[in-house]
């Protein structure tokens, strides 16, 4: 089929060169409209913001600004369209996609110094937040009120709001209670253009096309949030977690299977593999099964009567399908002392072993049995161990590869894992990315889930808002020409993601 | 692509070759709803049937032309069901307009409106291009999220083929309670119930009546039945409520009054409009019978913090939707272009000129 590339824009054909850039005029720009303290171009000053979670690609931006208010966010975005200078916004740098990762020609926007709780409404349930809000603090000020904010990834201590609304975070409930997409009611934010514009509202619909849900996952490219309402949720009232050990991990999915087919949604339903239970216990003495070659964590809430009922239930069912031991959490120490492991495993995966990289396809559920099978092949294939974990309850497999940078090759051989891992969930019916985001990591399996026409498509969309391509560009979709190299290195073998950039 | 398929997108190319407008139409039920209705009809029906079905996953990947009440039935046998509860309108809505509409039932407040629960979607754009986006997964970021946005657009971005949604299982039990009250001890009592680990699963009011009703576990049921008292509807009659309110077929909905439907937030003040009124979705929609003049009904709307649509009405002059700002015209302009450069697809449906 031929495609239409007439009426795409530049950045979908090749990367854009921005090196033309007259950088002293810039910053010379930006000092005029952001007090000295929300301005950094020293590069020592810039280091701290040389990365976000994924630390392997670095790169110093030429400025970062670290707005304080709106008018501040339009002011910079303003300079940069005018002077066609490349912008990538940043939360709290907790995202593993790279997906905030500088631009060497462009301006890194910080938006951490916006984390103010504008409003809690508890009768309406709504807060109003700025973006540079911590996800956990949402929560700890609706405590109060008998409210939270339901989406829980696994940083809330750390990443804010307004990250979770560039890449949908998830979160170990969010089977039942929904992704950042299900709770976030009103985006309002800045196009590249300095121009606000106002997304949703404090009512269970707009009118118009859907651009929140576009917004949600957009990984910076579509607009520059400034203000976020989330919904927030009653508190259960109570809530007990099921840990039930497998001798074998099908078993283990199976009787996953078969809990939502008796009708369950769990509020949570998570499973971890042998090596990834071994790794946590000597880490946090869950008290987790050593044994096992799987174990799984379902969590039942609401009304005690409720809980009684459901949890029964799910025993039932999981004794019937094979589980080995069954243990009910007796109170809230234990049942928090279950899930401290689960919530540990990436901090237990970094202390068993120099480095780790972490995946984060999303398979159908049927599918974990091949996906583990294969995934136990990769390990000998490229000489590295993998420990999983899984949120089971939605499919969403974290692989954890382990490795050394300081040995020369394991960093390649672990990513060319995880482009294996990648490329499996996307024949096994998946997707590379279920809460992490594209980024600039999984830049190239992009060009193997999506068609050209997709492709095309995507970058089209991103005109409809940023018709220069400026924000967080070579992100999350890549150009025509980038999947045609991919395409030719694949065949080859031994393909690196991204030479141009430094590597650690 | 199936025969089927590639017909449709020799009849879009054609058709954008021409500049000539086409009407995306499943089962025309809801025909009454959105602005004009131009263009040759390019009708779905044909292109019928359930893709995969695993009960496990909880997703269901069906094709467009389905007919809503097969999807649903199959859904029910095996205890689960589209948990928006959408409206049909009538024999022979299709899944493809029900996604298309975006509209919700009685359960939206508390389960999710379509859009919540639309994973996956492929569809021929303007271009007659087959593409796939989302897909059978619950957690996917890979790309922008187009299922969503073809979710409400009235067929105005593409033609939709196949659609995955997420389904929920049926509840184990289910009560309505009844409790006389005014309109806006309603509002706020609703409210209050909202902020309440309860397991509500819709409201209304009218007349009057605040209706209740309860889903969930069945202690969690019993329990919230002991504790909230009311009056409680026997099956039969609970049953008809909901399905009155989801259908219109309820007696507030007949006649030839114009038919507003106000979006606002759950706890805004009494709506202040003439005519009768309905409350549902725990106060954040409200239906209006008024023949009050549009520009004051979309005024209050907004003062609200919401906004008004006509739902159903001889004349619609006045427009049917909130008119967008400015720069999110030009972002909706926009995305239309980009998906149906030559503006083929069921103009003018949503907006003129869109």
């Amino acid at each position: 089929m031929t495609a239409d590339t007439a009426s795409l824009p530049e950045n979908a054909l090749r990367e854009v060169d921005y090196s033309q850039v007259d950088v002293a005029r810039l910053i010379a720009e930006l000092r005029a409209v952001l007090p000295p303290v929300a301005l950094l171009y020293d590069s020592e000053d810039m280091r701290p913001y040389e990365c976000d979670g994924l630390s392997i690609y670095r790169q110093v931006p030429l400025a970062v600004a670290l707005p304080g208010t709106e008018a501040e966010v339009a002011a910079v975005l303003k300079i940069c369209h005018a002077a066609g200078v490349p912008v990538v916004a940043r939360g709290a740098g907790t995202g593993l996609s790279g997906g905030a990762l500088p631009h060497a020609h462009g301006v890194l926007l910080s938006l951490a110094r916006m984390n103010r709780i504008v409003a809690i409404d508890p009768v309406a349930r709504t807060a109003v937040v700025q973006p540079g809000v911590r996800n956990l603090r949402i929560s700890e000020e609706a405590a109060a009120h008998g409210l939270y904010y339901a989406p829980d990834p696994s940083s809330q201590i750390a990443c804010s709001i307004g990250g979770n609304v560039a890449e949908n975070a998830g979160g170990v409930h969010c089977l039942k209670y929904g992704l950042t997409v299900h709770n976030v009611m009103r985006v309002r934010g800045v196009t590249i253009a300095g121009e606000v514009v106002e997304i949703g509202n404090h009512a269970l619909d707009a009118p118009g096309y859907d651009l929140l849900a576009l917004m949600h996952g957009s990984e910076g490219m579509l607009a520059v949030v400034t203000e976020i309402t989330v919904k927030l949720t009653p508190k259960p009232l109570f809530a007990q977690c099921v840990l039930a050990a497998f001798d074998d991990v099908i078993k283990a999915g199976d009787a996953v299977a078969a809990v939502i087919a008796a009708g369950i949604i769990p509020a949570g339903l998570e499973m971890m593999d042998q090596p990834a239970t071994e790794a946590v216990e000597a880490f946090v003495h869950a008290g987790y099964p050593l044994d096992a070659a799987a174990i799984l964590l379902c969590e039942s809430d609401g009304t005690p009567e409720e809980v009684e009922e459901e949890i029964a239930r799910v025993r039932a069912v999981l004794e019937t399908h094979g589980a080995t031991e069954i243990r009910v959490s007796r109170d809230e120490a234990e049942r928090l002392r279950f899930w401290a492991g689960r919530k540990a495993a990436f901090p237990a995966a970094g202390r068993i072993s120099a480095d780790y990289y972490c995946m984060d396809g999303t398979i159908p559920r049927k599918r974990l049995g091949e996906m583990l099978t294969a995934i136990q092949g990769m390990e000998s294939t490229y000489g590295l161990r993998c420990i999983n974990v899984f949120h089971a309850g939605d499919g969403n497999l974290h692989p954890l590869v382990l490795f050394d940078a300081n040995v020369p090759g394991e960093l390649e051989r672990a990513e060319a894992f995880g482009a294996a891992i990648l490329d499996l969930s996307v024949d096994l019916g998946g997707t590379i990315t279920g809460e992490h985001g594209v980024g600039i990591e999984k830049i190239n399996q992009m060009c193997r889930q999506f068609s050209v026409p997709e492709r095309q498509t995507f970058f089209r969309l991103k005109a409809a808002f940023d018709p220069k391509g400026l924000l967080n560009p070579g992100k999350a979709i890549p150009s025509m020409n980038r999947c045609a190299e991919f395409g030719r290195m694949h065949v080859q073998g031994g393909q690196v993601p991204h030479p141009e950039i430094e590597r650690f | 692509m199936t025969d089927i398929e590639q017909a449709w997108a020799g009849q879009i190319r054609e058709a954008a070759a021409h500049k000539t407008p086409l009407r995306i139409r499943g089962g025309g039920t809801k025909d009454f709803y959105g602005q004009s209705l131009d263009g040759t009809v390019l009708d779905t029906r044909a292109h019928r049937g359930v893709i995969s079905y695993e009960p496990t996953e909880l997703v269901v990947k069906v094709r467009a032309g389905t007919p809503l009440a097969e999807l649903e039935a199959a859904l029910a046998a095996e205890g689960q069901m589209l948990g928006f509860e959408p409206p049909h309108f009538g024999d022979g809505a299709t899944v493809g307009g029900c996604v298309a509409a975006g509209l919700s039932g009685p359960r939206r407040a508390t389960a999710g409106a379509v859009r919540d629960f639309v994973l996956g979607v492929t569809l021929l754009d303007g271009r007659g291009e087959r593409l796939h986006f989302g897909g059978e997964v619950m957690k996917n970021v890979a790309g922008y999220d187009v299922a969503r946005l073809m979710t409400g657009s009235l067929g105005t971005l593409g033609l939709l083929l196949d659609v995955s949604i997420k389904v929920l299982p049926l509840p184990v039990a289910e009560a309505t309670l009844r409790f006389e009250m005014g309109a806006d001890e309603a509002v706020a009592q609703m409210n209050r119930w909202g902020g309440q680990p309860l397991p509500v699963s819709a409201t209304s009011w009218i007349a009057g009546v605040l209706t209740l009703r309860l889903s969930g576990a069945e202690a969690a049921v019993v329990a919230a039945c002991q504790r909230l008292g009311g009056e409680r509807l026997d099956d039969e009659r609970a049953r008809a409520h909901w399905q009155g309110l989801r259908e219109h077929s309820h007696g507030f909905f007949g006649g030839d009054a114009p038919l507003w439907r106000l979006s606002v937030p759950s706890v805004a003040g009494p709506i202040g409009l003439a005519g009768s009124q309905l409350i549902e979705w725990g106060g954040a929609q409200r239906w209006v019978r008024t023949e009050q003049d549009a520009a004051s009904i979309r005024a209050r709307a907004e003062a609200l913090g919401g906004h008004a649509t006509l739902f159903r009405a001889a004349d619609k002059a006045a427009g049917v939707f909130q008119p967008l700002v400015p720069t999110l015209r030009g972002i909706h302009q926009r995305l239309k272009h980009s998906f149906d450069p030559a503006g083929i697809f069921s103009p003018g449906r949503l907006y003129e000129g869109l």
